[in-house]
């Protein structure tokens, strides 16, 4: 009888331990706002498609850490030679793609030269175009050329862009794509889901989550009622609107986070009469940043005054420079020509940061007397008449690839700029590879950007995320577009 | 009867074929390019122009106006530009959720709807109908996202009864399936049912006031058997045409309801598609929506046939 009671009470005790051991969750749903047109990250400039797949399906030879560093990833080493032209990549072995095909140099010369070949239809080519060969010394070294020194191009090589692909399956990447990550795709119902699980052939440290479904919730009213229900368990990119109704349950973690989404009131500087500087000075003065991250983002939000986050090293505060001050705004209106103002249009893209924003920096401006009439345009129609023929006065949007103040120095970029002094500086850039110098060059970019006040500068979008408390390891900022969920587990 | 329908079908006919020109024509006015949304800000002019070679989009208008109209009579619907899988495909899928949801919707519009205007219209002016009918001046004044939340709050998040959202496929099994398309079919039919409820209940009114009526109650006939047989009949035929409308409605015109429980529905399909550029998706769908219109309408018509027996007559 006593034998009995004690082995009921062992088995009981097994029973709840070993319940317990065994009670951490592996599954996680996450939820995203838009669906990915495919899952190809090297045929589509959607940040929807790097949402679900990078890191998690698809590495490549290095990667961007979770603030916004270089790290290895499929390379495990590599050697810059002294003229910083040859770049030699020494990579992991025994690596399998999901489909069992064994991976190599080989892979990552197809990949390389198929981005940047002439029907590529990359949409960040400008990545590779720094490369001249790419060449397989053995399975496990790639040499890549370049034409001449580039100092971002590790960096480059971390974009999703430029994840590696094998050639048996690059062309059905976008319905079933096949990668080297810790997860493979298992499955799509379009519309509603995409269910990534865990490879079990994976090189590096395996990861906690056995499977992931990244749910397609497009409605920000819809996204609290599905964390309460639990049947979401975080929402990475959530809606700055929304924050309020969970910031104070203890369920959930509220984290706000950085991105590199430079938000800016853009210029026409090319056109009539924002090619006068004076113009351009005074709607800076105009602006009130801490009126439009209240108005358009909930409070959240880091003022910038030149085109760089500021969670960069190479961030310099010009904030300080053109002050909110409406008598110096009419002052310069008036210097050049414009004592009773002007009347201007403003074309507001979807995101809720331009339209509120765009009604918040129309009023600012007609307290100077520059009257704005504003123009609600959809994506397509914002790509087409400002982005593609520059027709336009106004816009405000937020540029969310990584480190891209050179597009200030791109012929025919909407902005109309065109300034030879900082060309130069973007041309030095690209030929240096030492931090430090970069990080000067960098500075003074920002400083040319904010004094000749090329667009209003607004500020840094913020990331949101909301997520179960008991979850751990997804990221707090955004270096890139990306849910990173190699280091995601559930806690207990 | 024969000659009824068959002038029927060339109104159904005639209209598709203009209505495949509009759809056409106008989309191709829309300004945006489908390949500068896929390749976004960083590609240059010539990257675009490529990828606008590779699909097609380079190609004279008419020809390929008479390239999609063929492929339609071929039941060949062409891929979509963004998601690059046929679109027959995308609708199929869509289809599962839609159909069954507009399906339920009206089923539950009926059964609310009918009773109602019944009791409504038999008790007129008294409290029982003033009461009917403010509940569904209601029900047609509350915006049905709202209603929609406030169901997800009840019956999701406090009582956790159904998911607040989504759709797991018929696959997962018929009653998780069914089981997500309750909240939003309530949240659909209710505002439906409001409005047939009102049209019902005129409709019987108007028919209550006809002499038969009296003649049928002044023979002998109970008021019930008086209210089904003769009154319902005669006011079906406004019913009838509320009901087509509402059914091509709850088909595409949902789109707001499902954004509120993320539905992967037809609506969400074509609005996704109409901001994306993925104009042959767009041009496509509206068209399988004209059809069912039309093919909606005829069925009406033809049922307005058996409820009046006058029309089968009638050239």
């Amino acid at each position: 009888m006593k034998l009995w009671k004690t082995i009921l009470a062992a088995a009981l005790l097994a029973l709840a331990t070993g319940s317990q051991a065994f009670a951490a969750r592996t599954d996680l749903v996450i939820g995203i706002p838009l669906e990915p047109p495919h899952l190809d990250p090297t045929a589509g400039a959607a940040a929807a498609i790097d949402e679900v797949l990078y890191a998690n399906v698809f590495e490549g030879l290095t990667r961007i850490g979770p603030n916004g560093e270089v790290l290895p990833d499929l390379a495990e080493s590599w050697a810059i030679s002294d003229d910083g032209k040859v770049y030699t990549f020494k990579l992991h072995t025994g690596v399998k793609f999901h489909d069992g095909t064994d991976f190599d140099a080989s892979d990552v010369k197809f990949s390389l030269d198929r981005a940047r070949a002439d029907n590529s239809v990359n949409a960040q080519k400008g990545l590779f175009a720094a490369i001249d060969t790419v060449e397989v010394v053995d399975p496990a070294t790639v040499k890549v050329t370049l034409k001449n020194p580039q100092g971002s191009f590790l960096y480059n090589m971390g974009w999703g862009d430029a994840v590696i692909v094998a050639p048996e399956s690059a062309d059905t990447n976008k319905e079933k794509p096949i990668g080297t990550g810790p997860f493979k795709f298992q499955s799509w119902a379009k519309g509603s889901s995409i269910t990534l699980v865990k490879s079990d052939t994976y090189w590096g440290a395996p990861v906690f989550l056995d499977k992931a479904e990244f749910r397609i919730v497009p409605d920000a009213a819809a996204a609290v009622p599905a964390l309460l229900s639990g049947d979401i368990q975080a929402f990475p990119f959530f809606d700055p609107d929304s924050v309020a109704q969970v910031k104070d349950d203890p369920r959930f973690h509220v984290v706000i986070g950085s991105t590199e989404g430079e938000t800016i009131l853009s210029i026409n500087n090319k056109k009539p009469p924002f090619d006068k500087l004076e113009v351009r000075q005074a709607i800076a003065f105009a602006l009130d940043r801490k009126a439009i991250i209240d108005g358009a983002s909930a409070g959240l939000g880091v003022p910038i005054g030149s085109h760089m986050s500021p969670a960069s090293k190479a961030y310099v505060d010009l904030t300080g420079l053109y002050p909110h001050n409406v008598d110096k705004a009419k002052e310069l209106l008036k210097q050049a020509g414009f004592e009773n103002g002007f009347k201007a249009t403003l074309k507001l893209p979807p995101p809720s940061y331009a339209r509120l924003g765009g009604e918040i920096i129309a009023s600012q401006l007609r307290d100077v007397g520059i009257d704005l009439e504003i123009i609600p345009v959809e994506w397509a129609q914002w790509l087409d008449q400002v982005f593609t023929k520059k027709d336009y006065d106004l816009t405000i949007v937020s540029h969310t690839e990584p480190n891209d103040i050179d597009i200030y120095s791109r012929k025919d970029y909407y902005f109309n700029y065109d300034n030879p002094a900082f060309d130069k500086i973007i041309a030095e850039l690209n030929l240096t590879s030492d931090d430090a110098k970069r990080n000067t060059l960098l500075g003074e970019a920002q400083k040319i950007l904010a004094d000749d006040a090329v667009v209003g500068f607004l500020y840094e979008l913020p990331k949101v995320g909301v997520w179960d408390a008991k979850l751990q390891g997804l990221w707090e900022n955004a270096p890139i577009q990306a849910n990173d969920l190699t280091k995601v587990k559930w806690t207990d | 009867m024969t000659a009824y329908l068959l002038k029927r079908l060339a109104i159904a006919i005639a209209t598709l074929i203009l209505a495949s020109m509009v759809v056409f024509a106008v989309l191709e006015i829309l300004p945006g390019d489908p390949a500068r949304l896929m390749l976004g800000l960083n590609a240059s002019a010539e990257q675009v122009e490529q990828l606008r070679n590779q699909m097609g989009l380079n190609a004279p208008l008419v020809l390929r106006y008479l390239h999609w109209v063929g492929g339609l009579l071929s039941l060949d619907f062409g891929r979509s530009y963004t998601y690059s899988v046929p679109v027959i495909d995308l609708v199929r899928e869509r289809m599962a959720v839609s159909l069954p949801l507009a399906l339920i919707a009206l089923a539950l519009s009926t059964i609310i709807a009918i009773p109602v205007g019944l009791y409504s219209a038999s008790r007129r002016g008294r409290a029982g109908d003033t009461i009917a009918m403010g509940a569904a001046q209601l029900g047609v004044a509350v915006p049905n996202f709202w209603f929609a939340l406030m169901l997800i709050y009840l019956f999701a998040v406090w009582l956790r009864l159904v998911p607040a959202g989504g759709f797991p496929g018929w696959s997962a099994g018929v009653w998780p399936a069914l089981k997500s398309l309750l909240l939003p079919a309530v949240a659909l039919a209710l505002p439906q049912a409001a409005i047939l409820a009102r049209v019902a209940r005129s409709a019987l009114i108007e028919v209550l006031n006809e002499d038969y009526i009296r003649t049928a109650r002044a023979k002998g006939l109970p008021y019930r058997a008086v209210l089904w047989r003769h009154a319902l009949r005669n006011a079906m035929i406004p019913v009838l045409t509320i009901l087509g409308l509402q059914f091509a409605f709850l088909l595409a015109g949902t789109i707001i309801i499902e954004n509120v429980f993320y539905l992967p529905g037809l609506g969400r399909l074509v609005f996704q598609a109409i901001t994306q550029r993925d104009l042959i998706v767009v041009e496509s769908i509206v068209m399988l929506l004209v059809v069912a219109v039309i093919a909606v309408n005829l069925v009406v018509d033809v049922s307005y046939a058996i409820v009046d027996p006058r029309l089968r007559g009638r050239q």
